[in-house]
């Protein structure tokens, strides 16, 4: 094959990788199929693997915990192909790339002709990648992986997850319900279809809603509109996994070869760079900056340019030219970064009493060791329980999940966030271990038998809004809805005087923390809209040694 | 050639018939859109008078218990008891079925109406000749999660039912012009069909003591509806009053003793093996809450409440009943 093609092959693979991620991350729900036999909702896909084989995530989780989780051993398929080849992965597989590739390749004023070949050589402030790389993995060092926040297949899960693709989801929604409202029959009919097609892939049947939503969104919206300004601004400046597999391709055999005799200095190989790494004669290549787009070979109109294994290479910068003062400065920041976050108390034991984390999270100091903020356990909740943190967490922790009752509780037949966390900030449970069927294992055994179920909280109520405790008037939906047997909540027949002094017995409900689980259905379906009167605060959590407040251990489980 | 001073005044007059055009078309669009300005009011409610029953019978009982067969076997028994089951669904009908799917539970935990059971009502219904037979319900928890592990997804379609979530738009705000309960968002299905046969399971509840066939008139609301409890008699007479089914067919195959409505534990679930089926759906209520709770309808409000309405008779003793042991035949 003639190298001027490559490209051709690379457009392919990027299309091809692009439809996978897009098509794996619509598999991150739960679509009714599941397997009744095994008796526990499964996922058919593997959904996590363009995470899970992320060098960045791993390398991350493996510089904060010490050991690599389940499967991110997956990510040495990208990272020693790298060795040898590059950054192949940004130029032919990586969806954040694409995505840029995409958005950069449309021409404004200051992008075309001569300007855009000027745009398009190599600048100084690439460079700014590789102190942000330095900077997120000495925080991993130190126990953080703020790394997530910036890496771009967590970056993209987050937007298009949380974000963009729940608003995919109102618009179309609309318009179906639109149709529907005209009440003609084939207009009806249509709408129905197209829920149909849809529910099996892109739509939910449910509209998902999400704190921070438009945050994230606006966050993506305005990274990818930097790439109309310059080529690539994502994965030149910013994106600190191609700023790591830039810097581990340093002795790849496969380099670029530049033949300036045939080259008549038109300097067409510039017009598509996607790299922004100089294929031009008379400077250097800079091999770390390089996708392997090809773009360049096949522009070129005299054959000046090939790829090839252990070539002759003229003038090659095989190493990311870094200030030392900057270095310095970045690594300075990686080690200061961890310790100031945590002079605040979040971690201390000032804890937002909101901050319920989900079912099989560990404790705070080890959940933070690990989580990405990827949000596929957001997107994958059936109930839109879990939404991305504000500062509930603390500003260290943000973006990552929290358990929101109001829009959803958890429900405890349901284990698939810890199924689709790649890191183990969710440890992977079953259904039987958060039921307390089994104990939790340690990842090399499912648990014995006779555990306690998994607390992610405690329910309370407000007395002054419920309706038998201070209106009285009958109610009870929170006992109707608690889904543990026997039921956390319990009731009192009490008799209470109503408005006109008259004597009315009515139950009111008082919950038994020993037996609660803080699933939060019970704050869930409380008739009191606003404020419910029953509420979910995170004490009592499994995951925590200290935010308790009860002595004694639940009972066990009866089966 | 015009002179300048000419082609200053056509363009002048051209300036004065835009800026004219413009004023007159602006003017009218924003007298037109004022003459619009109302106070955003909700779309009227619809009202309807419905009732699915067939006639009364003399020769037949009107309230059927069959004990100790498989699921499947109880629906077929009981229909036949009853006069068959052509008497209650006719050639060309559109029938709602309607079991309760409200939680995310197995069908061993007894919290959802029995599928098997499920099934072959459906097929009867088809086998009489309907000409569509339609499953729903507004779950509690997460719908999809509750029809599929429920196994009623599974149990309907496998025999050709059309199994109907309840997305938003399929509500229809419906003035029930009860009581306690006003205007309520209905699903639609539910007002369209010919037919309609309320599948009820047997389970335990605190406040009204037991969850049966006419609080499983619950299921056909959208909306806050969490506020029924707090006058649960009436809201239950109100929506048995409207919906008033062809049939009542509670399921007490496995029944849920304590821990209702959710229940989660095998030891809440007793093996009862039954089917009671009525035309009255109050007698038919009353019976199961004696028969396995030993409650006394005289006890249970929303009983008397409807049997003052005229919806049936809460003392069972005075239907005519039948009972039908598939062990002793």
């Amino acid at each position: 094959m003639k190298q001027t093609t490559v490209r051709e092959l690379r457009f392919v693979s990027q299309v091809v990788f692009f439809g996978l991620f897009l098509f794996l991350l619509f598999k991150t729900a739960f679509r009714g199929s599941f397997q009744l036999a095994a008796g526990e909702v499964r996922l058919p896909y593997p959904v996590g693997v363009f995470l899970e084989a992320d060098p960045l995530v791993a390398l991350a989780n493996a510089l904060s915990t010490r050991a690599l989780y389940r499967n991110l051993v997956w990510s040495l398929a990208i990272l020693v192909p790298t060795f040898f080849l590059g950054r192949f992965f940004c130029g032919w597989i990586c969806p954040m790339g694409s995505l840029s590739h995409f958005f950069g390749s449309f021409k404004s004023e200051k992008k075309r002709g001569a300007a855009l070949i000027a745009s398009n050589r190599y600048k100084r402030w690439q460079t700014s990648k590789y102190y942000i790389l330095v900077t997120v993995l000495v925080a991993a060092l130190f126990g953080s992986v703020v790394a997530g926040i910036l890496d771009p297949i967590s970056l993209m899960v987050r937007s298009l997850g949380v974000s963009l693709l729940p608003a995919v989801n109102y618009g179309v929604g609309a318009g179906l319900d639109a149709l529907y409202g005209t009440g003609a029959r084939p207009l009806r009919l249509l709408a129905d279809g197209v829920q149909v097609l849809l529910q099996g892939s892109l739509a939910s049947f449910k509209q998902p809603h999400f704190r921070q939503a438009f945050l994230l969104g606006a966050v993506f919206v305005l990274l990818m509109g930097l790439n109309l300004r310059v080529t690539r601004f994502w994965c030149r400046a910013l994106c600190p996994l191609g700023a790591l597999l830039g810097a581990l391709s340093r002795w790849a055999p496969l380099g670029m070869v530049k033949y300036p005799d045939k080259c008549d200095d038109c300097r067409r190989c510039l017009l598509h760079c996607q790299g922004g790494d100089d294929p031009i004669p008379g400077a250097p290549w800079r091999k770390a900056e390089c996708h392997l787009c090809f773009n360049c070979v096949g522009d070129c109109p005299t054959g000046g340019i090939a790829f090839s294994f252990f070539g002759e290479r003229s003038a090659v910068v095989d190493v990311p030219q870094l200030q030392r003062r900057k270095l310095v400065t970045s690594l300075a920041a990686g080690v200061g970064l961890v310790p100031l976050l945590r002079a605040t108390p979040a971690l201390a034991g000032e804890i937002d009493p909101r901050l319920v984390r989900p079912p099989g999270a560990l404790d705070e100091r080890h959940f933070l060791e690990r989580c990405i903020r990827c949000g596929a356990c957001m997107k994958v909740c059936p109930n839109n329980a879990l939404h991305p943190t504000l500062i509930e967490g603390g500003l260290e922790a943000l973006w990552t999940p929290v358990l929101v009752p109001r829009i959803g509780y958890c429900e405890p037949s349901c284990v698939l966030c810890s199924q689709v966390c790649p890191t183990g900030a969710i440890w992977e449970i079953s259904q039987a271990q958060k039921l307390g069927r089994l104990k939790p294992g340690n990842g090399k055994s499912a648990g014995e038998a006779g555990g306690d179920p998994i607390k992610i909280g405690t329910a309370f109520y407000d007395q002054g809004r419920c309706l038998p405790w201070s209106m009285a008037t009958e109610c009870i939906v929170c006992e109707e809805w608690c889904p543990t047997s026997p039921k956390a909540v319990y009731l009192q027949t009490v008799q209470v005087a109503d408005p006109k002094g008259e004597v009315k017995t009515v139950r009111q409900p008082r919950v038994d923390p020993r037996l609660c689980t803080g699933c939060g259905a019970c704050e869930f379906a409380c008739p009191v809209r606003d404020r419910p009167a029953v509420y979910v605060t995170s004490v009592g959590e499994t995951r925590s040694k200290t935010n308790q407040f009860i002595l004694q251990r639940p009972p066990r489980v009866r089966t | 050639m015009p002179t300048d001073a000419a082609a200053d005044r056509r363009e002048f007059l051209l300036q004065v018939l835009r800026l004219g055009g413009l004023s007159a078309g602006t003017l009218g669009v924003g007298a037109w859109l004022g003459s619009r300005s109302r106070r955003p009011e909700d779309t009227g409610a619809i009202t309807l008078e419905r009732s699915s029953g067939v006639a009364p019978d003399l020769s037949l009982p009107e309230l059927v218990v069959i004990q100790n067969g498989e699921p499947a076997q109880l629906a077929r028994a009981a229909f036949d008891a009853l006069g068959g089951v052509r008497r209650f669904v006719g050639r060309g009908d559109v029938v709602m079925v309607k079991p309760n799917v409200g939680w995310d539970r197995t069908a061993e935990q007894a919290a959802n109406t029995n599928p098997q059971l499920l099934g072959e009502v459906i097929r009867l219904c088809r086998d009489a000749g309907a000409k569509k037979v339609v499953v729903s319900d507004v779950s509690c928890n997460e719908t999809v999660t509750c029809f599929e592990r429920s196994g009623i997804a599974e149990a309907a379609r496998s025999q050709g039912a059309e199994v109907i979530l309840p997305e938003a738009r399929r509500f229809k705000e419906v003035d029930l012009r009860g009581d306690a309960l006003g205007v309520w968002p209905v699903l639609e299905p539910f007002l369209e069909a010919d037919k309609v046969i309320n599948l009820p399971i047997a389970k335990h509840h605190s406040l009204t003591g037991v969850t049966l066939g006419m609080k499983n008139w619950y299921g056909i609301l959208g909306g806050q509806r969490s506020r029924l409890h707090q006058r649960i008699n009436e809201s239950l007479a109100d929506l048995a009053a409207f919906m008033q089914p062809t049939l009542t067919v509670v399921d007490a195959f496995r029944v849920l003793m304590r821990n209702g409505p959710t229940g989660g534990s095998l030891a809440d679930v007793e093996e009862r093996r039954t089917v009671v089926a009525s035309t009255d759906p109050v007698a038919v209520d009353a019976y199961v809450a004696k028969a396995f709770w030993d409650l006394d309808f005289r006890r249970l409000g929303f009983l008397r409440l409807a049997e003052e309405r005229g919806l049936g008779k809460m003392n069972f003793e005075e239907v005519r009943s039948r009972i039908v042991d598939l062990a002793a035949s």
